[in-house]
């Protein structure tokens, strides 16, 4: 299920606006990755290139390449929606569909892709929710409209929603940002289990949070305001918080800036 | 007054000061008054017709046309006028509000600033402005004379459509345009094709508000007189085929009693005037029940 992804001189531009350059990187399977960095240093503009999502923005596009195993993502005859349902992505804000149930919005991605029975979708929708960890919280009241939950709760609809669809690749972007330390926690928990099926990149403003649960851990910079942010280093967890190469990876994770 | 002052003076938090409460209330004061001159017309259009157009709403005007009586006679209805008013608009809805709908979701969502939307959106703004005569006096040019057309209900459709277009367009796009885009990027993250999110995400969230932009557009058109008058003509009798030959509406109706010189006639002309009020906030109701019924806190 889960897969490695490798990236090789990527550079994503908004407009005529260079926002990051030269990236190569190897994201392994069935392990968290987490991208650190000052703010406008392009990690979550790099996230978004993973998954094709960069390109949805007016002006946006990419250079390089992004390989999943041995497909170029950016080939020439690539789909980005079938991308996109291979690389699954949560957001910073929980974005549940305001018009849709709990039930509904697990079952978006499937429903408005292919045709499913409703015994099917139930199964999945469940199947969905556990492996978020909401189904507990929600399964009595599966018909109400998804924007009723707590925000926490919404996050973890989100991801759910997001696996529904079965992908190998899940990424997310500062998905606790919004969130309150108990539902910090809980999708802290939730993302060590899903690291058992599938490959994760998480985008993290809190370096707690990244020490905490990510294997690998990808610093990213940029030299000054307006210029392109670069990947600077990228090591085990413990090496990058313990014993970093460079120097303003130091600087940053002791908290000297940023 | 010792201690507020002593107050004032540790913290600086002053009270309210005299000017500062007499200006709201001056200005609370105009605000009423303006929002009482707003309504008074508004109130005094309502009063008059329902006092004058009550008298002859009864069954017979609802169900009888004006076929058969004379220039003095009492009795007769608005039967034909309001068939005819109920196609027309209708027609005029089926043609205006599809084309008004995709134009706007081709500015939303595809057009992203390019040359073809700017044209696009600098005509739909002509189109707003534009008299609702010269659409009458369009029709009549191109379909009827042009084309050889008869003078039809189908013809003032037409006419009314042109009115309706820039209408729903314009309310349709700002309603698109309030859907958040973190919506349609939730959509495209789970691999829904963008035509597939416009369909299933952007459309339902934008719903309730299209069908609002929808129904100020229909009761904008549904009190049209000047374009039909050319491109319907006037009819005394039923003509409930929309596509052939000249049919009624309210509007026409009203304009056409009205201009006649008998106490029956100026009676009918008001009764057709509450008759098209009622019918625009039967369908205005209609539309609510609708958006209600569809919106999510209902399930709640």
């Amino acid at each position: 299920m889960a897969k490695m992804i490798e990236v090789a001189g990527l550079d994503a531009y908004y407009g005529s606006h260079k926002a990051i350059e030269g990236i190569s990187m190897t994201i392994e399977p069935r392990s968290v990755t987490a991208f650190i960095g000052p703010s406008g240093c392009g990690k979550s503009t790099f996230l978004r290139t993973l998954n094709r999502m960069h390109e949805v923005i007016p002006g946006a596009r990419v250079v390089g390449k992004v390989r999943l195993e041995d497909q170029d993502l950016y080939g020439a005859d690539v789909d980005p929606v079938s991308v996109r349902r291979t690389i699954g992505m949560v957001f910073q804000r929980p974005n549940p569909f305001p018009t849709m149930s709990i039930f509904d919005n697990v079952a978006a991605g499937l429903r408005l892709n292919g045709r499913y029975s409703r015994s099917e979708l139930e199964g999945i929708v469940e199947e969905s929710l556990k492996g978020a960890n909401l189904w507990n919280e929600v399964k009595d009241r599966l018909n109400k409209p998804g924007a009723g939950l707590s925000g926490g709760q919404q996050q973890r609809l989100c991801i759910a929603r997001a696996i529904a669809v079965r992908p190998q690749v899940l990424l997310m972007d500062e998905p606790c940002s919004a969130l309150d330390p108990i539902s910090t926690l809980a999708i802290e928990d939730l993302i060590a289990q899903l690291k058992q099926d599938y490959t994760i990149v998480i985008v993290t403003h809190n370096m707690q949070q990244a020490a905490r649960v990510s294997d690998k851990t990808a610093f990213f910079n940029l030299a000054a305001q307006g210029q392109p942010g670069r990947l600077i280093e990228m090591d085990d967890t413990s090496k990058i918080f313990t014993n970093p190469a460079e120097k303003a990876t130091e600087d940053y994770i002791t908290g000297r800036f940023g | 007054m010792t201690t507020q002052t002593g107050i004032q003076m540790r913290t600086g938090i002053r009270p309210i000061s005299a000017a500062r409460r007499a200006t709201d209330r001056l200005v609370r004061v105009l605000v009423y008054l303006a929002f009482a001159l707003a309504v008074i017309p508004l109130l005094s259009v309502l009063w008059l017709v329902v006092k004058n157009g009550i008298g002859r709403f009864d069954i017979e005007f609802l169900t009888h046309s004006m076929r058969n009586i004379g220039a003095r006679d009492a009795g007769g209805g608005a039967y034909h006028a309001i068939i005819g008013t109920l196609e027309q608009v209708l027609l005029a809805s089926l043609i205006a509000v599809p084309i008004g709908l995709l134009t706007a979701i081709y500015l939303v969502e595809y057009g992203e600033g390019g040359r073809l939307s700017r044209i696009t959106s600098f005509f739909v703004d002509v189109m707003t402005g534009v008299p609702s005569v010269v659409a009458g006096l369009f029709i009549l040019a191109f379909w009827i004379l042009a084309l050889g057309m008869p003078f039809s209900g189908f013809a003032g459709a037409l006419a009314l459509s042109i009115l309706m277009m820039p209408v729903v367009v314009r309310s349709a796009e700002e309603m698109l345009r309030l859907v958040p885009r973190e919506l349609r990027e939730a959509s495209y993250a789970l691999g829904v094709p963008k035509w597939r999110t416009i369909v299933k995400v952007v459309l339902p969230t934008a719903f309730t508000g299209i069908v609002t932009g929808v129904m100020l557009a229909v009761a904008r058109v549904a009190g049209e007189t000047a374009p039909l008058l050319l491109t319907v003509f006037t009819t005394d009798s039923i003509n409930d085929n929309p596509f052939d030959g000249p049919q009624m509406g309210l509007p026409l109706y009203v304009f056409d009693q009205a201009g006649r010189p008998t106490d029956t006639a100026i009676n009918r002309a008001w009764t057709g005037a509450l008759t098209l009020i009622l019918i625009v906030m039967l369908l205005n109701l209609v539309a609510r029940l609708i958006t209600w019924w569809r919106s999510p806190a209902r399930r709640r």
